[in-house]
């Protein structure tokens, strides 16, 4: 599949960084910047500064928001790559979730089984290592994917959008209820399962207070689902994918085999949130099927929409800003206000307002999200097929957008190619 | 639909899927006469009782799923809002009848102000909706399918939070003006609210009907959903037109929220969200964009949720949701156009 990509060792003018280097090297940076600065810099610094840390930007909370990066790039594959509207994605995270709460507890006490696991050999239950349930959560999610996917996924837009929610009904309220199933215990029900192993390296396990050493594992999965996902955009699936999001009838046309793309799909994003799944079961130690319910697939939607559609970086921002302020921002924020003002405003409260005002405001004037790629701003602007052919008497007013991005396309085909900052829109001259 | 498109290229195929189709309706049909019968004979009480429970369902379904296929058959919008516009009927209804007016008890009087109630409220219902069309839905029209969609679910949230600080994050209880206690029969026992509720229904349904097939209006929209185009070139006015169908659906749920209020007595701010998605399986399974069938698909649903519900062979309460949400993935997996809609072909 790699070798379909034309070789791309492009150069920016005066950096002699070679262009697929840049974002591993701008990652890795980041990352080992945030992890000195909480390892070192923080702990040395004088109480006032520890405490607006701890307030503001606690670990935990960056641990988190990584966990909602994760899941929120699988969603990105299916919605903004392949444009199939999932509303019940929190699916994946859940199956994810309980795929290590069977596997890394003490859940299942009539067995004893122990691999590489984070507990004490004679304790009962199954305990697998972490990064082996980290491949099991993904592959158990994929086949989940599958089995979701392939009754439903000839179904129109919306339609689709339908019975993605009702499986993401289903599975939580199976969790639920799933205290008894036939007699058999499977997944204890509304008290969920606790606690979850701890994270073991070699002979280590991280306590929960080792935040920092969870951020260095969180942040290598997030670069593995990250890497992944610009590594398939590039190839041959990758641009299936956007020709089937761009004009379905049209890729059949061209050969593109409609059903296997669109479930592939399906698997690689439900692998991402699975491997989110597993993660933030170790992230709070345990897993609860409250948590599992549509909120959580509308705020992963609400990330995608807000961060850019199709546009790796801009759903990770779009993940991190949200989760930050979902989980600290507006409490600690509505806190100090209320302390500034002596108001008694319940700031959480808002998120409903937030969250639903985010994506009614973006999609009126902001379609292409914050950090837009610049293919997929021309797609959400084109009016449809139909539309276009019956365009008459109240042709609306000429699309200045459309013009713009036709003639940058032109341009990009034509002259030399300049990498742009994201990295991802090397595809754009290429026709799918 | 592209699958089908896809494999008209191998006649082989779509026989084998006509045969399957054919074949799983009838076994699943016949299963559930099957359990139907079992209830029956087991204990005939409770089936009643558990029907008319699931009437009362029904009836709410089928308003709240007309405003789902009135809108859908328009401008083929899921419109997700819709559940939360319910919502706010219910808490709206509350307001007015009992803070506004201060009615806490039966009577006629009561039954006076519930009709000023339900008026009112389908005056407040339809506006919001109007408003959300006008403000949101109408910049969207000629965008993708996947932005007014995410619209409608933002604008979800938007409802749910007014909601939250209207009714507040605990259910609320209400006290009802419907006339209390039961009579009877033969053995069984049927409710006076549950007359109250077909006295209401009954005749707002046939209001739509003569509004849809007798009015200037009603041809306007039968116009409009048809081709919007050729609509406007006969001199329809379009856009009043989706405003006027908002409206009445508006106005539906508004009547749902109502009924809801009164016959149940509790609200909660995150009511919308599931009955709303409910009702769009109803709507779903009628087949969407169709009048007839949202009233059905909406009975249907509601007997089967309070079957499920009250029956010693039903699932229970706890999986009410699942079974529903597994009626509408077989439905969609099997017979997307639904019981009554004509199956449609891809605009290409």
């Amino acid at each position: 599949m790699v070798s379909d990509v034309p070789s791309r060792a492009r150069r920016m003018p005066g950096l002699a960084i070679p262009h697929r280097m840049r974002w591993p090297l701008g990652y890795t940076a980041a990352a080992v910047l945030v992890f000195l600065a909480y390892y070192y810099v923080i702990p040395n610094l004088g109480a006032g500064g520890q405490t607006f840390f701890r307030n503001w930007l606690p670990l935990t909370s960056i641990n988190e928001a990584l966990v909602w990066v994760i899941c929120a790039l699988g969603l990105n594959i299916v919605v903004g790559y392949a444009g199939l509207l999932d509303l019940g994605f929190v699916a994946f995270w859940a199956l994810g979730g309980y795929t290590a709460g069977w596997l890394m507890s003490g859940f299942f006490h009539q067995v004893k089984i122990h691999i590489f696991g984070g507990a004490t050999a004679t304790v009962p239950g199954i305990h697998i290592s972490f990064w082996l349930v980290l491949l099991i959560g993904a592959g158990f999610c994929a086949l989940w994917g599958v089995i979701i996917g392939a009754p439903t996924l000839r179904l129109k837009s919306d339609y689709l959008a339908l019975v993605t929610l009702g499986f993401g009904e289903i599975i939580p309220q199976v969790f639920t209820n799933g205290d008894n199933i036939g007699g058999f215990n499977l997944t204890n029900g509304s008290k969920g399962i606790t606690p979850v192993d701890p994270i073991g390296i070699g002979s280590t396990r991280l306590g929960p207070f080792d935040l920092v050493w969870k951020y260095l594992i969180f942040v290598l999965i997030a670069a593995v689902v990250v890497f992944i996902t610009l590594r398939l955009r590039d190839g041959r699936l990758g641009r299936a994918w956007l020709a089937i999001r761009e004009d379905e009838l049209a890729a059949s046309m061209m050969g593109v085999p409609l059903m296997r793309t669109k479930l592939s799909a399906y698997a690689v994003g439900a692998v991402a949130g699975g491997l989110a799944g597993v993660a933030f079961a170790t992230h709070v130690g345990g897993v609860l099927p409250d948590r599992f319910n549509f909120s959580i697939s509308i705020t992963l939607l609400a990330m995608v929409v807000l961060g850019g559609m199709g546009n790796v970086w801009g759903v990770m921002l779009g993940a991190l800003v949200l989760a930050w302020v979902n989980s600290t921002g507006l409490p600690q924020f509505g806190s100090s206000f209320n302390e500034e003002f002596g108001t008694n405003i319940n700031f959480p409260s808002y998120n409903f307002l937030l969250f639903g005002g985010i994506l009614v405001l973006m999609m009126l004037f902001r379609r292409e999200g914050i950090l837009p790629e610049s293919r997929t701003r021309l797609v959400l602007h084109e009016p449809s097929r139909t539309d276009m052919e019956s365009l008459g008497a109240d042709m609306e007013a000429p699309a200045p957008e459309l013009d713009e991005s036709a003639s940058l396309k032109t341009a990009i085909a034509e002259g030399p190619v300049i990498a742009d900052e994201t990295g991802t829109g090397t595809g754009m001259g290429e026709k799918v | 639909m592209a699958a089908t498109a896809t494999s008209t290229a191998v006649p082989a195929a779509i026989d084998r899927k006509a045969v399957i189709q054919r074949y799983a309706t009838h076994v699943i049909l016949l299963g559930v006469a099957i359990w139907l019968g079992a209830n029956l004979i087991n204990s005939p009480s409770q089936f009643f009782s558990a029907g008319m429970v699931g009437l009362n369902l029904g009836m709410l379904y089928a308003l709240i799923a007309l405003g789902y296929t009135l809108v859908y058959g328009i401008i083929e919008l899921i419109n997700f809002a819709h559940g939360d516009l319910f919502m706010l009927g219910a808490l709206f209804s509350g307001f007015l009848l009992t803070t506004v007016m201060g009615q806490e008890h039966a009577g006629v009087l009561g039954i006076v102000l519930l009709l000023v109630t339900i008026v009112g409220t389908m005056l407040f219902c339809g506006g919001i909706n109007v408003a959300l069309e006008f403000v949101a839905y109408r910049r969207l029209r000629r965008a993708p399918k996947l932005a007014p969609l995410i619209t409608a679910v933002g604008m979800s949230f938007v409802l749910q939070f007014v909601g939250l600080k209207w009714n507040g994050s605990t259910p609320k209880q209400w006290p009802s003006v419907l006339p209390e206690g039961s009579f009877g029969v033969g053995k069984f026992q049927v409710d006076y609210s549950l007359l109250v509720v077909i006295a209401v229904t009954v005749p707002v349904l046939l209001l739509l009907r003569w509004v849809i097939t007798s009015t200037r209006q009603g041809k306007a929209m039968r116009a409009v959903a048809q081709d919007q185009d050729a609509a406007r070139l006969m001199g329809v006015s379009v856009n009043r037109t989706i405003s006027f169908t908002f409206l009445i659906g508006g106005a539906l749920a508004g009547t749902a929220g109502v009924m809801y209020q009164q016959v149940v007595g509790t609200t909660a701010y995150n009511l919308g969200y599931q009955l709303g998605l409910i009702a769009f399986v109803s709507a779903v399974l009628g087949g969407i964009g169709n009048i007839g069938g949202a009233v059905l698909g909406g009975l249907l649903i509601g007997l089967i949720q309070g079957f499920n519900d009250g029956l010693p062979f039903g699932f229970g309460q706890k999986w009410s949701q699942s079974v529903v949400f597994a009626i509408l993935i077989l439905l969609m997996v099997f017979k997307p156009e639904g019981l009554l809609g004509r199956p449609s072909t891809e605009k290409v």
